[in-house]
């Protein structure tokens, strides 16, 4: 008996458009199928490279965000008192005049008086140079509360990153460890690949104190401690080294391990890698085994002969004593020696940089049985993770008949791969110690020899770049106000930090100061403390694109919320003006004085740039545009079009010619008009005038057109001769120059040991122009190290700090002698105060407590999405069965988590699958009443929680930030916390109750 | 009351991949965003921005922690947890996440109790389907089908949706999984999206939609190979959709094929340190 009106074969809609999601960060390719005007179906463009037609649960709810009810209609005026949420609304030209005025002061004043920032930003290239423009240094997106440590370790290593910028081999790969990953911005790449590795037969390890999502469907689950990650890879290194089980002619091919380093403490080279008079890295090679006619380039005079080692290495006197010769160590076809202490030719004494790492992770700080019961997992595991790694790499290698020539010019008949990979992100960044941690876990992939071969990581293009990459973050301006270059960069020695003459911060958020050196994407987490503080100056507009500052993007939602309502003696917001961007009804909306609401990604032109953060994968170069499939159906504008325009109003350089008229009639127009440099502009694909060119080329006029015939992504395959060894591949070197992405075809040299941080050590030790103040000194030189290090990134009281005995480090021969100890020492030390939480006994906070995204909502922008709060409106805490037992709890019950900041009341629930010790949640679901135009009783507020609350943007009461003293990274995961009864468990409700309220 | 059609030779159907679903609810979502703007929808949401927001799935996802077996037989995926600070011991926790939807049975009670023949099973390719023309909301369907796969919204809910453009045309009667049989046939789509909305979307392509009447079909050949199951035979509705059990996993304790390993390296325990070892290492360039 059908249906009478069965209707199957019904299209889809009028009209479908293809365009790139936004509903996170993965940045997939979509096609909207519109009916009647209106968005009826999203689904997953089957052609595009991201995505290959899936699509993900915040992308097929989409349509739920276009059409929310909590979306921004009209710019709104501040009437009430900060956060009040009092407003009327008013016309652009008034809002725009309004922010022109404020801005124009400002520039004319002083540009550095303009904190910009964004959130969830996917158009840095525009944002950034759009600073530039105004001149204000005070600029950054939200790395720095998000992965910077995963960017900052991986750049400074190898010139690549995990994070979106580089992928497992998923083809390939047969043996994954995932590290501190629960879900990520390549969210849809990974589920296809981890398919297709299940498929496959590969094997995955998941390392996380919680098995969800991915670690589920993991074959091994590795419930480690968290922030103990990086002493448990620096254990896998151990056993590699112990074992012989290192790739040593990948080493000296692709990284600086045999590098020589001088020895000569005190000297202000001491750490450094000697270098012949062109600037050439040394190494000392086996004169033996260098045939004649091998080789290039001088041949220094070296003693010849190793001298004994006074490390208590010395030469087993049955051994041969080949000469050796100290020469160019960038040379091809020499045989590098990789231990031993040589003479320079200047007379002293350096070891290769390989003997310096190995020494560091050979300690017994590093064996087995003296780290399992801190990390949390036993000896044997440890012991047979790092025989399984070995042994695919090694036994299993693989090997592809694609013949390809290196930088020296050698052709090869084949590409060997180690089929190894790994993947690294929240849960190692998150930490205090991340950015050791996440080199820990690269100079894992390098021993191994498993960094862009057959089945290992891969790269993504733009990448490799040098390591560090060659841009600085700008210190000056020019005549025109300009500054000289973008914000933000990687500094390479202290010259290029932004300290005054005293050493002290310029920047607001302190970034690429002597407390945070490396801050690559600055601390958007610590700006409005600062500026509250007028530290290191005042601020006069705190400028926000979608940065949630007022709830769960802060670190202490409810601190932040009273200081973005500060006042001074006279009664004025100590923030004079807070402009804010948002399509949503968000939090932070209640605390702006103006508000410019923004369209949704359906409504705008955007673009996804090789210039910022492509969509390339390791096959290919990528971009991607955003077309406005629907129209408005408010009075709301693009950010980028009304940035545009605001730049415009302002007459910036390069925004407005001579007579004040605007340089791009909109942001679309700047995507394809605009030259960064000469023929490389935003978009990469269809340049040249007739659209011909990819990579480079003139601006061609109808380059959107061809974007949008093409599905609105663009994609250039990389020459199958450049597919692996990119870091030293001359056929992919020379496309990725054709393309724009590289300057020169000269290899990338893997930084085993990182001598970028030695200049910051040395600086520290008194050496050089630029040196900290004496308040910075014992912590910038304990933490540059150039080797990568664990240490306790919190007060730890299940595993009780050593007494005080001074600083670990000194001189480089100490600090990178195997002794380095694993502890914090105590609070004497001074520098190292700032890890811990302020002023509580042992015991007192025995648990560690850590969030996760749930893959449904995460980067997700709000859940007041009616389809995805139906999945989860509120979120729970996560105990392990035996330490809730161990507290009298049961599941269901309402206990308190208290933290030295304060306490809140959550709903515990017994979850097998987390490490003892720890207690966890699903992050950012909690809302705070009044915002995101959610109802009266809903649960996001009545029963959620955030557990920011408890952490706080400082580190314990010291002025540093709560992060890694390297980056600055935000170390969410880093907090401790207790388990309290509540005299009336049955009873459910959500409070707040803080120290200081 | 309700008959079925003669047994028809084509069971079209799901198979869902237990090893390779996350749990990331992409299926869920997909079918809810086709149906609710297709000739099956709207699929109502109650209260969607208040105290308990609730609406009609055709697909949900259900994650469960496995509770070991206190005594655990020794076979693939039941060994101790390492953590040492685990205290000795104890089965390694599993995560299961079990997408629910119907399953098209053979010989459904949901069907036959039907008072008005509302509810029906294709004769063509067995798919369960429901005419909303002749559904009275009665929910004697809900109540024979033990998989929960209906749903429906009730005709006057406390709270409306506060998005009044929206058509609340269905409400009141019983809704379910259609197998997307608007898109699977639908001439106006290109073929390879002629599939379920939810196997499309599938991000690890934990979902295949084929014929499981077929032997020969890629569905019915994954099925054999992979042990595929019914849902609680018990039953005897003869479930169509099929679950693939997730493969054993090679962790510590049976490590097999590309990670067999010996746990320990068995270098000559009087070897040289290793930085002696290395001191003339010949190594090439």
């Amino acid at each position: 008996m059908p249906h009478k009106n069965l209707k199957l074969n019904e299209p889809t809609g009028d009209e479908i458009k293809t365009t790139t999601c936004y509903m996170c960060a993965c940045r997939c390719g979509i096609r909207v199928h519109l009916k009647n005007g209106r968005v009826r179906y999203i689904d997953g463009n089957p052609e595009h490279p991201v995505n290959r037609g899936v699509i993900c649960a915040k992308g097929s709810s989409g349509i739920m965000q276009h059409y929310s009810p909590a979306r921004l209609r009209k710019p709104l005026l501040r009437t009430g008192e900060r956060g009040a949420r009092e407003f009327r609304e008013i016309e652009w030209d008034e809002a725009l005049q309004l922010a022109t005025k404020w801005l124009g002061d400002i520039r004319a004043r002083n540009p550095d008086e303009l904190a910009f920032f964004t959130g969830r930003d996917q158009s840095q290239a525009l944002t950034g140079w759009w600073a530039q423009q105004f001149g204000t240094i005070n600029y950054a997106a939200h790395g720095g509360f998000c992965s910077v440590n995963m960017a900052a370790a991986g750049m400074y290593t190898f010139g690549g990153s995990f994070w979106e910028f580089g992928e497992p081999d998923w083809e390939r790969t047969k043996y994954l460890m995932l590290w501190g990953v629960a879900e990520d911005h390549d969210s849809n790449p990974i589920k296809l690949g981890l398919g297709k590795m299940k498929a496959r037969g590969a094997k995955i390890v998941a390392i996380n104190p919680v098995r969800t999502g991915y670690a589920s469907i993991a074959d091994e689950w590795v419930p480690v401690n968290p922030g103990t990650d990086g002493l448990l890879a620096g254990v896998l290194i151990h056993e590699l080294l112990q074992n012989d089980r290192v790739d040593f002619d990948y080493l000296v091919r692709y990284s600086n391990a045999h590098h020589l380093v001088i020895r000569d403490p005190g000297a202000a080279d001491d750490g450094l890698i000697a270098r012949d008079a062109d600037g050439k890295p040394l190494c000392a090679v086996c004169a033996s085994a260098r045939r004649p006619g091998e080789g290039r380039g001088p041949v220094l005079s070296g003693d010849g002969r190793p001298s004994p080692l006074d490390s208590g290495l010395r030469r087993n006197d049955e051994q041969k004593q080949p000469g050796s010769m100290i020469v160019d160590a960038t040379q091809p076809d020499i045989a590098p020696l990789i231990a031993g202490e040589y003479t320079l030719p200047d007379g002293r004494k350096a070891v290769p940089a390989f003997q310096i790492v190995a020494e560091r992770f050979l300690a017994d700080e590093y064996a087995p049985e003296n780290v399992s019961e801190r990390c949390g997992v036993d000896a044997a595991t440890i012991r047979r993770l790092a025989a399984e790694l070995a042994h695919t790499a090694f036994e299993e290698a693989i090997e592809l008949p694609i013949a390809w020539t290196d930088t020296h010019g050698r052709h090869h008949d084949t590409m060997p791969g180690r089929p190894v990979s790994m993947h690294a992100m929240r849960g190692i960044a998150a930490h205090a110690n991340g950015f050791h941690t996440c080199r820990t876990i690269h100079v894992l992939q390098i021993l191994l020899g498993a960094i862009d071969t057959p089945g290992s990581f891969r790269y993504q293009p733009p990448y490799p770049k040098p390591a560090p990459p060659g841009n600085k973050p700008a210190k000056a301006r020019k005549p025109d106000g300009t500054l000289t270059g973008n914000p933000l960069g990687y500094p390479q020695s202290p010259d290029d930090l932004l300290v005054d003459a005293e050493g002290r911060p310029r920047r607001i958020d302190h970034a690429f100061s002597w407390e945070y050196p490396l801050a690559a994407h600055g601390l958007l987490q610590s700006v409005i403390r600062n500026a509250v503080d007028a530290n290191p100056s005042k601020i006069d507009t705190l400028f926000l694109f979608m940065a949630n500052m007022g709830w769960n993007s802060a670190m202490d939602a409810t601190a932040t919320r009273k200081l973005l309502c500060a006042r001074d003696d006279a009664g004025n917001y100590k923030i004079p003006h807070i402009i804010y961007v948002d399509a949503y009804d968000s939090e932070t909306v209640a605390f702006a004085d103006l508000v410019l609401p923004d369209t949704t990604y359906l409504e705008r032109y955007d673009c996804i740039s090789l210039l910022d953060r492509p969509i390339s994968d390791a096959e290919g170069a990528a971009d991607a545009i955003r077309q406005p499939v629907v129209r408005p159906d408010r009075d709301v504008r693009s950010f980028q079009d009304v940035l545009l325009d605001l730049g415009a109003r302002l007459n910036l350089p390069n925004m407005a010619d001579t007579e004040g008229a605007p340089t791009y009639r909109s942001y679309a127009d700047y995507m394809v008009r605009h030259e960064r440099a000469p023929g490389v502009g935003m978009l990469a694909g269809w340049r040249g005038a007739d659209g011909s060119q990819a990579g480079k080329g003139a601006p061609n006029p109808d380059q959107l057109q061809r974007y949008i015939e093409h599905g609105c992504f663009f994609e250039s395959k990389i020459p199958e001769a450049g597919a692996y060894y990119r870091m030293a591949n001359r056929d992919y070197l020379e496309w990725a120059q054709s393309m724009g992405f590289a300057g020169s075809t000269e290899p990338v040299t893997m930084q085993l040991y990182c001598e970028t941080l030695q200049h910051f050590r040395l600086a520290a030790q008194g050496h050089g122009a630029v040196q900290p103040p004496e308040s910075e000194r014992a912590r910038v030189a304990r933490y540059f190290d150039p080797v990568p290090f664990w240490y306790s990134s919190r007060s730890d009281a299940d595993f009780p700090l050593p007494s005080g005995e001074g600083s670990a480090h000194s001189a480089l021969g100490e600090g990178t002698a195997p002794h380095q100890r694993l502890d914090d020492n105590g609070p004497s030390s001074g520098a190292l105060r700032h890890l811990l939480p302020g002023g509580e006994g042992k015991g007192s906070y025995p648990l560690s407590a850590i969030t996760q995204r749930p893959m449904f909502m995460y980067h997700a922008w709000g859940s007041q999405n009616r389809w995805l709060r139906q999945i989860a409106a509120r979120n729970v805490l996560y105990v392990h069965p035996r330490t809730l037992a161990g507290h009298a709890l049961r599941s269901g019950d309402w206990a308190w988590i208290a933290s030295p900041r304060g306490r809140i009341r959550v709903e515990v629930c017994a979850h097998a699958a987390t490490a003892p010790g720890t207690v966890w949640t699903w992050n950012a679901i909690g809302k705070k009443r009044g915002a995101w135009k959610l109802g009266d009783r809903a649960p996001e507020f009545v029963d959620g929680f955030l557990l920011n609350h408890l952490i706080g943007e400082r580190a314990g009461d010291t002025r540093y930030a709560n992060g890694d003293p390297v980056t600055g990274q935000a170390a969410w995961f880093d907090l401790r916390v207790r388990l309290e009864h509540d005299p009336e468990p049955g009873v459910p409700g959500h409070r707040i109750e803080l120290a200081d309220a | 009351m309700t008959s079925l059609p003669a047994p028809a030779k084509k069971k079209l159907g799901l198979v869902i991949d237990l090893d390779t679903c996350v749990g990331c609810h992409a299926c869920a979502v997909a079918c809810k965003e086709w149906n609710d703007g297709g000739d099956f929808g709207p699929l109502a949401d109650d209260d969607p921005y208040g105290a308990e927001p609730h609406g009609v799935w055709f697909n949900r996802v259900h994650s469960y922690e496995i509770a070991p077996h206190p005594n655990p037989p020794p076979h693939a995926g039941e060994e101790k947890v390492r953590a040492a600070h685990a205290g000795g011991g104890g089965p390694v926790p599993q995560m299961v996440h079990f997408p629910r939807s119907c399953l098209h049975c053979e010989t459904p009670d949901c069907v036959t109790v039907c008072p008005t023949g509302a509810s029906y099973k294709r004769a063509a390719d067995g798919i369960v389907l429901v005419d909303e023309d002749k559904c009275i909301g009665c929910q004697l369907c809900a109540w024979a089908c033990p998989y929960g796969a209906r749903e429906i919204a009730l005709p006057h809910p406390k709270t409306s949706t506060s998005d009044s453009s929206r058509k609340d045309s269905k409400r009141g009667t019983m809704q379910k999984c259609t197998l997307c049989v608007d898109r699977i046939y639908n001439e106006t789509l290109d073929e390879r999206d002629r599939q379920p909305a939810c196997v499309l979307a599938c991000p690890t392509r934990a979902r295949m939609f084929g014929d499981l009447g077929d032997p020969d079909s890629e569905v019915s050949k994954v099925v054999a190979e992979r042990a595929g199951f019914a849902l609680m035979p018990e039953f005897g509705y003869r479930p169509v959709n099929r679950y693939l059990p997730p493969r054993p996993r090679r962790d510590g304790s049976n490590a097999t094929g590309a990670t067999a390993a010996p746990a320990t390296e068995t270098l000559d325990a009087g070897k040289l340190p290793p930085l002696l070892r290395w001191l003339d290492k010949a190594l090439s360039r």
